[in-house]
């Protein structure tokens, strides 16, 4: 498990230049690019990992390979690497087979864990901020998995949507449970995350459990 | 960045390939998954859901009040209601553009956009580029991207940072007053839907077809 600090929280990251739109884009813009999305589907969907052990798995790929393997480069690594530690795959098993060295086959082929159950839950507490709430991203960094961005860490915002309590992918990226939470839109003020020369009128919303926040006033 | 890292890394691209291609032959030995199951699913994005499923629920929003309430209040119910291949499995919220707001939608953590609906997203959208900038310059991403917003209109940004999946409900263009939902559905684009573009000019349909 390696610390959540990583490339993949890009936002407010500087330097990347230009969005380049490419023209009558093609949906997979190879085979093997669909082939590689529809098995990471049918593999979620299986049970063999959760979305949030998908995405750490993505996470804990070297900035270097994640910038340079692509989108769905990064897919097949963060499949594999999600393979190998439920025991389907063993160690080194994918590029070896490239490499024409069939390993032998005493890895698992049972689908552990449960299937795909959508990521809404009924929690008998009443949410702890109702919209309006002033709140303040709590400045965590934890280790592992987590879906607070790194831009909105130590700063003020207000709800403004209850969206109803959710999986929380912090524990469920490892195994550790649903920990259902509330999950609130909070609207935080350009001027509050990018300073005193940020664009004016363009507020950022996003979406942050119950643990990520902690009230002001109040 | 290049699409993929393929123009400065042209090796991953092959390399890619050939982990995909032995992914794929030990899952299928495995019986993890199978061929047909991988091509269904293909057939399915390339195919059945795209941003034509998105452009129906807008020109219906378009056309019909009660179901533009009922899609802003609940859009995977409202969704629903009409005869389209989906595949939600997360709840969807619409925000609606408005003369004093314009909406704009990004997954900054990695790619989360409503494919179930819109199909797959454009590389752009899950490229460094839009994801690092579109929270902190959105009114210049925008710009870029050749969508200039009054200074009046406040831009929000929606980061689709949990399981929520956002699209943006784009105003109705001007002229296309008595217009039928298929007709409309023409002015509708995919980026109009994200809030990186508008709807096409009414004048760029032709009439009657």
């Amino acid at each position: 498990m390696s610390s959540v600090d990583g490339i993949h929280d890009m936002g407010g990251m500087q330097g990347f230049g230009r969005v380049v739109v490419e023209a009558e884009e093609p949906t997979f813009h190879a085979p093997w690019e669909g082939r590689v999305h529809a098995m990471v589907y049918l593999l979620i969907g299986g049970g063999v990992g959760s979305i949030d052990a998908f995405r750490h798995a993505i996470e804990r790929i070297t900035p270097v390979e994640y910038l340079s393997a692509g989108y769905y480069g990064r897919w097949v690594r963060a499949a594999e690497t999600l393979l190998v530690e439920r025991g389907l795959l063993r160690e080194g098993e994918l590029t070896r087979y490239i490499a024409g060295d069939r390993m032998p086959p005493s890895a698992g082929s049972t689908v552990p864990g449960e299937r795909l159950k959508g990521f809404v839950r009924e929690v008998a507490t009443e949410p702890r901020f109702a919209v309006g709430a002033e709140v303040r991203a709590r400045n965590l960094h934890p280790v592992g998995h987590t879906r607070l961005p790194g831009y909105v860490r130590g700063k003020r915002g207000v709800v403004r949507r209850v969206h109803g309590a959710y999986v929380l992918p912090d524990t469920n990226a490892h195994g550790r449970g649903e920990c259902p939470e509330y999950l609130f839109s909070v609207r935080f003020d350009g001027a509050e995350l990018w300073g005193e020369g940020a664009e004016s009128a363009a507020p950022v919303s996003v979406d942050l459990f119950d643990r990520y926040l902690d009230p002001i006033g109040a | 960045m290049s699409r993929d890292g393929e123009e400065e890394h042209g090796h991953e691209h092959s390399e890619n390939e050939l982990r995909a291609e032995a992914l794929e032959t030990l899952l299928t030995e495995k019986g993890l998954v199978s061929s047909e199951a991988i091509d269904s699913i293909i057939r399915l994005f390339e195919e059945d859901i795209g941003p034509m499923n998105g452009a129906q629920v807008v020109a219906r929003a378009w056309t019909d009040e009660g179901f533009r309430r009922r899609l802003l209040a609940d859009a995977n119910s409202a969704i629903g209601e009409l005869d389209l291949t989906t595949m939600l499995e997360a709840p969807l919220v619409v925000v609606a553009n408005e003369p004093s707001v314009h909406n704009v939608v990004v997954c900054t953590l990695c790619s989360c956009y409503p494919s179930g609906l819109l199909g797959i997203s454009p590389a752009w959208y899950k490229d460094p580029s839009y994801r690092s900038r579109i929270v902190r310059e959105p009114r210049r991403v925008l710009s870029e991207m050749g969508l200039d917003i009054e200074p009046s209109t406040e831009v929000r940004v929606w980061d689709s940072s949990a399981e929520v999946r956002y699209m943006v409900l784009p105003a109705r263009p001007p002229g296309s007053a008595g217009w039928d939902v298929e007709r409309l559905a023409k002015l509708v684009t995919r980026d109009s839907m994200i809030g990186t573009g508008r709807p096409r000019d009414a004048s760029a349909v032709e009439s009657g077809k």
